[in-house]
């Protein structure tokens, strides 16, 4: 087992570029007194030094690879240990730790060796053990190895609880650039696949209970963001088109971290583009559970977020018109519009108005974030100047934290003008 | 000012609820009975805990809100938050009193606050399940110790009882020096024997551990160091995410 503990420092280490770590959306029980079951909600078990979570072991079957992607740590040129575990290693490991409750699951990926189909059908058999020898429920994520066949994505779904291929690159162009050997068919179609084998898997359980399932918790994606110069309004544009049509459960942005510093094709950036990761997710939660349609957020005339202040606080500066809103009257979707009003105090007011008018202490009672909120509604006897008295223009300026302000001043001081395009 | 005190059981509460409405009399302050008090707060009342009358009032309770919401103030007097019992009692006085639901009425102080502490109990239960680290004893029971701010131990045997269906196991409240044990069959409390676990660490001691367990340590702690980017690294958000009172039992966190 010695041999293991190396084995998964390398392993380890090459997987952990893959953001997503969601061990939610599967209720998979514990049949017959097995091991382990998954928890709709999805639990982490422990937090890495740069703050996320850690809920799956997230390894490599191998990091052997025949590709070479620009972005990659494990693309073939590079030069780094290679190695790779057998079934039996991964399905005692994952068991192991399971057991120590240190993690909620699987999460496995590879580099491809010989061919696409021989690596899927790898992952396809530690998941098959795993649930058919060890009598595992917990959670499995498998990733689909772009240009492999459906027949064995399908006895992979028939395993796993999600699986994912990941677009990495936001237009098809630059990731022919960056990885030659990708195309986007080969991304797509084992993504339609999954997504056929959903669709078709809800009608079977709609006529026998014991059909099998198929990827209850659906499918994800990553995209990497800042290696290419394409916008947010693409990335976003992109991600929107997957939650409507290929009913995608998640899609992870990835701050470029450069890997590959010596590779001319990529851009080389002093740190990670985090703050613009940031930006992304928050705009990703806007489409998701605040109603808020992509070309709202990104738009031809404002192709990319600002990066000083956060996607909905933008929307609302940009839109004046529609404040100030009436906490007291206005339906529960203007509320959410509503810059320092979350999806929960949204709920909370909504129920809550029914007995009786809401007032202003009430609201940051109930977790309205009212330095930001004050603006932008009226409610009772709350006097503050709304958004329409202070001028949209100005309101940014309220919103920036202190630090960046004093360095916008010096700046401009600098500079001494700034020309009005 | 009129002082009430009970045994600080949940239903000693509720018998203290029933006791009011038959006396016509609410006090303002309420106690635990074993707790020493100086003279000015002497007890008025004690409350003897009747199960038939906390019966009672639960099922009247039931009768006027959810059961959401019922179960909601169970998890908000798990929290011991000061002054909790008073928030309970005003807000089964509120429900008893009102012809419709009150539980929606976030408007209100006390249907707030007691959602809140509801959610810091429902949160610190989710910690169990997130960061208590089992360890293998030569006997091949999994053992664990655990530090909860609250005594929240009880809500989640159901959790691990179904998870862990086919290993025995123990989860160890060391604060109150209780745990379960669930022996294949059920779990039942459980009372350790001194000297088996190291009390800074909560691990157990070299004679009674599994011979495999330290590798598998090893290889978790190895885990966690290469998951980490370093690009990326932020100590504020860890230490948010993982606040520093859960370490000592924590395998990736220990040195």
């Amino acid at each position: 087992m010695g041999d293991v503990l190396k084995k998964l420092e390398i392993l380890a280490g090459a997987a952990k570029y893959d953001v997503s770590c969601s061990s939610s959306g599967s209720n998979r029980g514990n049949s017959g007194k097995g091991l382990g079951n998954a928890s709709p909600w999805g639990i982490c078990h422990s937090f890495t030094e740069d703050g996320r979570c850690v809920s799956l072991l997230k390894i490599m079957f191998t990091n052997h690879c025949m590709y070479d992607c620009a972005y990659c740590l494990n693309r073939r040129s590079n030069d780094v240990p290679r190695t790779a575990f057998t079934v039996k290693e991964i399905v005692d490991l994952t068991i192991a730790f399971y057991r120590r409750n240190y993690i909620e699951g699987l999460f496995l990926s590879s580099g491809i060796v010989k061919s696409p189909d021989h690596t899927m059908s790898l992952l396809t058999r530690v998941a098959k053990e795993l649930r058919t020898i060890h009598r595992y429920n917990g959670y499995i994520h498998l990733k689909s190895i772009p240009g492999a066949s459906p027949e064995l994505i399908r006895e992979a779904g028939l395993y796993a609880d999600r699986l994912s291929v990941n677009i990495e690159i936001p237009s098809e162009s630059n990731l022919k650039m960056l990885a030659p050997e990708k195309d986007y068919p080969s991304i797509l179609t084992p993504m339609n696949s999954i997504h056929q084998g959903i669709l078709v898997n809800k009608e079977d359980s709609r006529k026998f209970r014991s059909a099998p399932k198929f990827a209850p918790a659906g499918q994800s994606t990553q995209m990497i963001v800042g290696a290419t110069p394409d916008s947010d309004q693409q990335i976003l544009t992109l991600s929107s088109g997957l939650y409507n049509h290929q009913n995608l459960k998640r899609v992870y942005y990835s701050g470029y971290i450069p890997i590959n510093k010596d590779d001319s094709r990529l851009p080389v950036l002093a740190t990670p583009p985090l703050v613009r990761e940031h930006r992304l997710y928050q705009s990703d939660w806007l489409m998701r559970f605040y109603f808020f349609r992509v070309d709202e957020i990104v738009n031809d005339k404002h192709p990319n977020l600002d990066l000083e202040i956060d996607p909905k606080l933008s929307y609302a500066i940009r839109n004046p018109w529609m404040f100030p809103v009436d906490i007291n009257k206005a339906p529960f979707e203007l509320i959410l519009r509503v810059p320092g009003i979350g999806v929960k105090s949204a709920k909370l007011i909504v129920m809550s108005r029914r007995y009786g008018r809401i007032s202003s202490y009430q609201l940051q009672k109930m977790g309205v974030v009212m330095k930001r909120a004050k603006y932008f509604i009226s409610c009772n006897e709350l006097a503050s100047p709304t958004i329409n008295e202070i001028k949209p223009e100005s309101m940014k300026q309220l919103f920036m934290p202190k630090a960046q302000l004093r360095k916008k001043d010096k700046l401009a001081g600098q500079l001494s003008f700034t020309f009005p395009d | 000012m009129i002082t009430w005190s009970y045994d600080k059981t949940f239903e000693g509460l509720l018998t203290l609820v029933f006791d009011c409405y038959q006396k016509k009399v609410f006090p303002n302050r309420i106690v635990g009975t074993d707790n020493p008090q100086p003279s000015l707060f002497q007890s008025d009342y004690e409350v003897f805990t009747d199960e038939q009358m906390a019966k009672r009032v639960w099922d009247g309770l039931h009768r006027k809100v959810s059961a959401t919401a019922c179960q909601m103030l169970y998890y908000a007097f798990l929290s011991e938050a000061k002054d909790v019992e008073m928030m309970i009692l005003s807000y089964m006085r509120k429900a008893f009193a009102s012809e419709s639901s009150i539980e929606l009425n976030f408007g209100d102080k006390d249907v707030l606050e007691l959602l809140k502490l509801d959610k810091k109990v429902g949160r610190e239960a989710e910690r169990i399940r997130m960061f208590v680290r089992f360890q293998k004893a030569k006997d091949d029971t999994y053992y664990a110790s655990f530090d909860p701010r609250y005594n929240v131990l009880p809500l989640v045997v159901k959790h691990f009882e179904n998870r862990f269906a086919d290993q025995q196991w123990i989860i160890y409240d060391t604060r109150r020096n209780y745990g379960f044990y669930y022996d294949l069959q059920v779990s039942s409390e459980f009372k350790l024997v001194d000297g088996l676990v190291d009390s800074a660490t909560g691990l157990l001691h070299g004679s009674i551990m599994d011979s495999e367990e330290q590798l598998f340590q090893d290889m978790w702690k190895s885990y966690f160091k290469s998951m980490c980017i370093k690009e990326r690294i932020n100590p504020r958000l860890h230490v948010q995410l993982l606040p520093k009172r859960f370490w000592k039992y924590l395998i990736e966190k220990q040195a």
